[in-house]
Order: structure tokens, then C-alpha cells, then sequence
């Protein structure tokens, strides 16, 4: 009982790694599907990201420089973990710097910096299925997918607009790959769905809980579902970040005070704090802002 | 004033010391040894090693005293622990008809072969707090008679003579057992999938279920065939020598019910049975066991599907305590990303509203809003 503590390298032993890695390869090879998987249990609870760990865990090699962020952040305490957990079990290299990780794992964001071909992203994924809310049974929606029957989605989305004027899915917004199967993109807000479109980065999606491991292969089709009298769009902000000033890029209201004053600021740390490196500033700009001090790269 | 959510790892580190403090407790009472738990909260360790599907009484407590008592963060641990373990092996199936009773109940037959002993029950105890117990009173030796020279036959064996109850059931010769910790679930699934899903089913949930069986909710009139809970041996075989290689023994709670049937087009009428075997003493959680194992093999004699115990997908996918915990608990991780998106929608819809109400002040609140 006292010699328990020996793990193998990042964690997971070979022949669960051979058998997760066997999965991404069908994955990759039938890209949106989701491929069912034995999932193992982690040392962390499911629904913290279990799929995306072993995901990663079956990937990573000493070599690659691991990246994670959560709600676009590299500091949220569960990233911190998660790169903590690698750090310790896998001694690899981590970095917060989009552009110089190798795999990033990330929970509910896309990075705003344009990912290259050496560059892997590993999704958590809390429910895997689309139509789960249409239809809760695995067993009729696995038919559904084999049929391509995709109706109830888009029955769905047209009540949205007969209700409420326009489609009322601002994430988790279905998406057909290569034509084929609708997948659910993760709970990213529709905003980075664009950014899944044709990108160079292998996109891999762990699901846990619920066991199912689905990707999409570099430079593949994944097109928001839309109709032609109401075309696909990503939200807008009305002003840019109050720190770095960049537009086009997603926002994290921050609450000033409790008499309605609040601040837009970058979701995603890495750029915002590259933009403001590179003499970038907002309206809030941190010459002003002391609490800005405290931000350091996490590692 | 914009106070960036810094320092994860300097709180994450800090509210561990912080738990393990609150663990320990009060420094100066003395802290729990793994034995005194295995041996006076051997319930509970039970309990842990049952539906963390790990048969190891020390590690169950070490789990137990590590999760200050929660006994589904104590299942976790074990589980979490368990999944790391090399698989050598799968040993022969277990005979509980040769189990060395503890304890054996019928309530079919008033007296059968082999006798009804009550063992360490609850069942007649007076729910009374027993302030002795509080001072530490001695307790005294326990009076049983000598364990029975032959084994007792189960009670499903008696009623089998008469023919009047489904037999145990055959799979094909070449059926491998399946095993859920290695194959992801599929549906419909084979018994001994769903059985192995039970059995590490979440007690509280089973016991609900069960319970709603009872109540209508599928109603499948069940009568306590046996409960037996004792030791049992296990044998292996390996490839080198030509006799199974006993492995030791483990205690289990092993439940039969018998099931009045009716017949319906698949089956003729003949008493039915469900299943539920635990590790350790556990009958709440054998009993509701073996009432949801009946009850969901509905479909395989034909009756109609109509209550939530019936139903497998519904029943399997929501038995697991880890993942249900986990993802009750997940809740409380950030979800702001999502939470602006929503924000940004109702607000428009919300300015849309006002607009159509409100056509004089449209502008300003549209300002407001956004």
C-alpha cells in the first residue's frame, strides 16, 4: 500500500493510451463522428475536463510544449490544475504563449491567435451529442447520426427564430463537418466557431463522462447550421477591450462595482497581454490600473 | 477596480493545507488508525469497496478517513486508484451456493434445508441510541453455532425442481463476459453488463428505484427468495498449471428475489427472478439491486416499458455516483464565457422587448443595454 505512488508517463498506462490513440485515429478518420471509447477514471472528477485530460495524456510526448486554458484564460484554477497535473506526471515543457505550445488543451474558448499545422487542440466536452437535447436516448440518436436525419436539429433552430426572432444558440451552436455529421463544438460560444473552419491545427474532442472521443482532421469543412434567410453570424461587442483595445476578439464582462459599472476585457489572456506588450492599450489602460501588476505569466 | 483572477496555484495549494487541517481536526483527540475503521465502521468500508468496484478493505478505510467521511468522494478515490491497476486476470465464477454463511434468510419458505440464520442483522434491533456504547462499554463475545459442515442449497434451487421458476439463464458457450471498466457501454445491453453496472451502482439511487417498483412504478411482485452474505473463495486459472489456483476468499451479500409472473407471448407463467450480489454485508443495496435487475428485464419477457426502473438507459446511465457527482459538481467550475453569451442574447431580446412596449424609451434602454 505504501509504494502506490508510481505512475506511468503522463499518467495513463500504454495499453490505455493504444486504446485511446485507436480511437482518435477512427476519429480522425471519420471526421465529427463520435467514437465511443473506454474511458478511464481519473484523478480528477468527471466534468473537470477527464476526456480532454486523457485526450492529451495519449498525445503528449516529453517533447511537446502543452498549453491550457479554461474560459480562454490560462490562470482559471482549473487550467492551473490541469497544467499542473501535466507538469507533474509527464515533466513537460507548458507555456501560456499560444504561439509556441505544441497541445493545447482548453475548456470552452478557441485562442484568438490563428493556430498553425504543428499545433494540436484538445477540447473538453461535457455532453458530446448534439441532439441530446432534442432526444435523450443514446440509441435513437446514434440512428439519427447513421441516417443523417437531421431534421429535429433544424426544426429546432427554425422555432427559435418563429419564437424569438432569431436562433437562440449562443454556444455549443451545431456545426456539419465535412458535410456529414452535425457535432457539437463544445460549450465555446459561437463566436470561435468560425475559427474551427478549414483550421491547419488537428482539433480533438475528449468526452469523459460520457465516453465518446470525436475530431476534426486540418483543413476540414465545419459550417455553422443556418438557413439562407438567416444566415449563420458570431456576436458583435459594441466596444473593444478596455486593457489591449482590440476589437473582434470575445470579451469577459468584469463587474466594477454594484451600481451597474463594468468593464469589456479580452477573454483570452495570452493575446490580451501580447497586445499590451506590444504597446496596445485600451480606454482602462493599465499605466492606471495597479491590480494590473499582478498579472505574470502563471508558470 | 479590475483585480485579475491571478494566483490559482498559490490558492489551489492553499485551500488543500486548509482541507487537511479541517481533516485532522482537533490535534489533540487522537487520529483515526485504518484498522479502527475497517473494524468499527466496516459498513461503510463496505459500502466503498462495493461501488468503487475494489475489493480491499484497508485502502476502502485509508479512502474513508481521506474523504473526512463523504462516502462518494471515498468511492472516487477508490476508483481513481483502481483504474490504474494492472488487469491480470479474470478469476472462475464465484459459487455462492458453497458461500460460508454469516447470515441466510428466506422469507418463502418458514424452514428449508440448511436452516434460517440471522447473523449480524440490524433487522430486530430497537432503534434506541445506546449511551453505553457512547462510555465505551465492553461488548460481549458473540454466541453462533458451529457453521454448518455442508453447504446450504440457494433457495432458487429448491423452487427450480418444481419447474415453476425460470431457470438461471444460459448465454452461448463462447460469451465472454463483458467488463465496463475496459468497454464503453452500448445499449441494449447484455445482463452481465447491466449487472456489473448495478453492482456499482450508486446505493441510494438502486434503493429509489427499487422503492418505486414497489409503490406501481412497474410493480413486478417480489418476494425475498434468499439473502445470504458470507465468504466465498476465488479461483484462477492460469494457462501453466492444470487446477484453478485459489486466490483467497471475499464477502459478499448475495439477493435473490423471486418474481410472480404472469407468462406473456415470450415466456409461459412461472415465478421470475432478479439478481443483485455486493461486496461485503450490504443488503439494502443487494435487495434494490436485484429489484431494479428485474425490473429492467422487461423487454426481455415481453412486458411493457412504462416506469423509469424499466428503463436501461435511464436506470444505467444515471446509476454511476462518480460521474454524477462529477457532473452535478461541475456546475460550480467557471462558466462565464457562456454566461456572457447568454447575457449578450437575453439583453438584445430583452431591449427587443422593450421596444415593442415601450416605443417611446426604446433608445435609451437600448444605450442602457448594451
Amino acid at each position: 500500500m505504501t509504494d502506490i505512488a508510481t505512475y506511468n508517463f503522463a499518467y495513463l498506462d500504454e495499453q490505455t493510451k493504444r486504446m485511446i490513440r485507436r480511437a482518435i485515429l477512427k476519429g480522425i478518420a471519420i471526421p465529427g463522428y463520435q467514437v465511443p471509447f473506454a474511458s478511464r477514471e481519473m484523478p480528477m472528477p468527471y466534468g473537470w475536463g477527464t476526456g480532454g485530460v486523457q485526450v492529451t495524456a495519449s498525445i503528449i510526448g516529453p517533447d511537446d510544449v502543452l498549453k491550457v486554458i479554461d474560459q480562454g484564460a490560462d490562470d482559471t484554477t482549473n487550467a492551473v490544475s490541469i497544467r499542473a497535473f501535466f507538469k507533474k506526471v509527464a515533466n513537460v515543457a507548458v507555456t501560456t504563449e499560444t504561439a509556441k505550445a505544441t497541445i493545447i488543451q482548453t475548456r470552452h474558448r478557441i485562442p484568438e491567435h490563428p493556430l498553425n499545422a504543428d499545433q494540436v487542440l484538445v477540447f473538453q466536452v461535457p455532453i458530446p451529442e448534439p441532439l441530446r437535447f432534442l432526444e435523450p436516448r443514446e440509441t435513437e440518436t446514434r440512428k439519427m447520426h447513421a441516417l443523417e436525419e437531421y431534421g429535429l436539429m433544424h426544426v429546432k433552430l427554425y422555432e427559435d427564430i418563429a419564437r424569438h426572432g432569431r436562433i437562440a444558440t449562443t454556444y455549443a451552436y451545431p456545426v456539419k463537418v465535412e458535410g456529414r455529421y452535425v457535432m457539437d463544438p463544445s460549450p465555446t460560444p459561437k463566436f470561435d466557431n468560425p475559427k474551427m473552419h478549414r483550421s491547419p491545427a488537428l482539433q480533438l474532442f475528449g468526452a469523459g463522462r460520457e465516453k465518446r472521443i470525436y475530431a476534426v482532421p486540418p483543413f476540414t469543412d465545419v459550417v455553422s447550421l443556418d438557413f439562407e434567410d438567416h444566415p449563420f453570424e458570431v456576436q458583435t461587442f459594441d466596444q473593444p477591450c478596455a486593457l489591449c483595445g482590440a476589437g473582434n476578439v470575445y470579451l469577459d464582462e468584469v463587474i466594477l462595482d454594484d451600481h451597474g459599472g463594468h468593464m469589456f476585457v479580452c477573454s483570452d489572456t495570452d493575446h490580451c497581454e501580447k497586445r499590451r506588450a506590444d504597446g496596445h492599450h485600451g480606454h482602462l489602460a493599465p499605466e492606471t490600473h495597479l491590480a494590473l501588476e499582478a498579472k505574470e505569466p502563471a508558470e | 477596480m479590475y483585480v485579475a483572477v491571478k494566483g490559482g496555484e498559490a490558492a489551489i495549494a492553499n485551500a488543500h493545507r486548509l482541507l487537511a487541517d479541517r481533516r485532522r481536526g482537533d490535534r489533540s483527540v487522537p487520529a483515526l488508525r485504518l484498522d479502527q475503521i475497517v473494524e468499527q465502521l466496516a459498513l461503510g468500508v463496505d459500502r466503498v469497496m462495493s461501488e468503487g468496484s475494489l475489493y480491499d478493505r484497508e485502502l476502502a478505510a485509508l479512502a474513508v478517513v481521506q474523504a473526512r467521511g463523504d462516502m462518494i468522494e471515498a468511492i472516487f478515490l477508490v476508483r481513481a486508484y483502481r483504474t490504474t491497476l494492472p488487469r491480470f486476470g479474470y478469476t472462475n465464477p464465484v459459487d455462492t451456493g458453497a458461500m460460508r454463511l454469516e447470515r441466510r434468510v428466506s422469507a418463502t419458505y418458514k424452514d428449508l434445508p440448511g436452516g434460517q440464520v440471522l447473523g449480524p442483522t440490524f433487522d430486530y434491533t430497537h432503534r434506541l441510541l445506546d449511551p453505553e456504547l457512547a462510555a465505551g462499554a465492553e461488548v460481549e463475545t458473540p454466541a453462533q453455532r458451529p457453521v454448518e459442515p455442508e453447504a446450504m442449497p440457494r433457495v432458487s434451487a429448491i423452487l427450480a425442481h418444481e419447474g415453476l421458476i425460470e431457470a438461471d439463464g444460459e448465454m452461448p458457450l463462447d460469451h465472454v463476459p463483458g467488463d465496463i471498466t475496459r468497454e464503453p457501454l452500448e445499449f441494449p445491453m447484455a445482463r452481465d453488463i447491466r449487472l456489473q453496472a448495478l453492482s456499482r451502482g450508486d446505493e441510494g439511487f438502486l434503493l429509489a428505484l427499487g422503492y418505486s417498483t414497489q409503490r406501481g412504478y412497474a410493480r413486478n411482485h417480489p418476494f425475498v427468495g434468499e439473502i445470504r452474505i458470507g465468504e466465498v473463495e476465488l479461483e484462477l486459472d492460469v494457462p501453466e498449471l492444470p487446477f484453478a489456483v485459489p486466490l483467497g476468499s471475499i464477502r459478499v451479500t448475495e439477493c435473490q428475489m423471486v418474481n410472480q409472473f404472469k407468462g406473456s407471448a415470450k415466456a409461459p407463467p412461472q415465478f421470475t427472478r432478479g439478481y443483485g450480489l455486493v461486496f461485503g454485508q450490504s443488503e439494502r443495496k443487494a435487495m434494490a439491486m436485484a429489484l431494479c435487475d428485474r425490473a429492467l428485464r422487461a423487454s426481455e419477457l415481453g412486458e411493457d416499458v412504462v416506469a423509469a426502473a424499466q428503463d436501461e438507459e435511464f436506470v444505467i446511465s444515471h446509476s454511476d455516483n462518480v460521474q454524477a457527482t462529477g457532473f452535478v459538481e461541475h456546475l460550480k467550475l467557471p462558466h462565464y464565457v457562456d454566461f456572457q453569451a447568454e447575457l449578450g442574447l437575453v439583453r438584445r431580446m430583452r431591449a427587443e422587448y422593450e421596444a415593442r412596449e415601450n416605443p417611446g424609451k426604446s433608445e435609451e434602454k437600448r444605450e442602457a443595454a448594451e
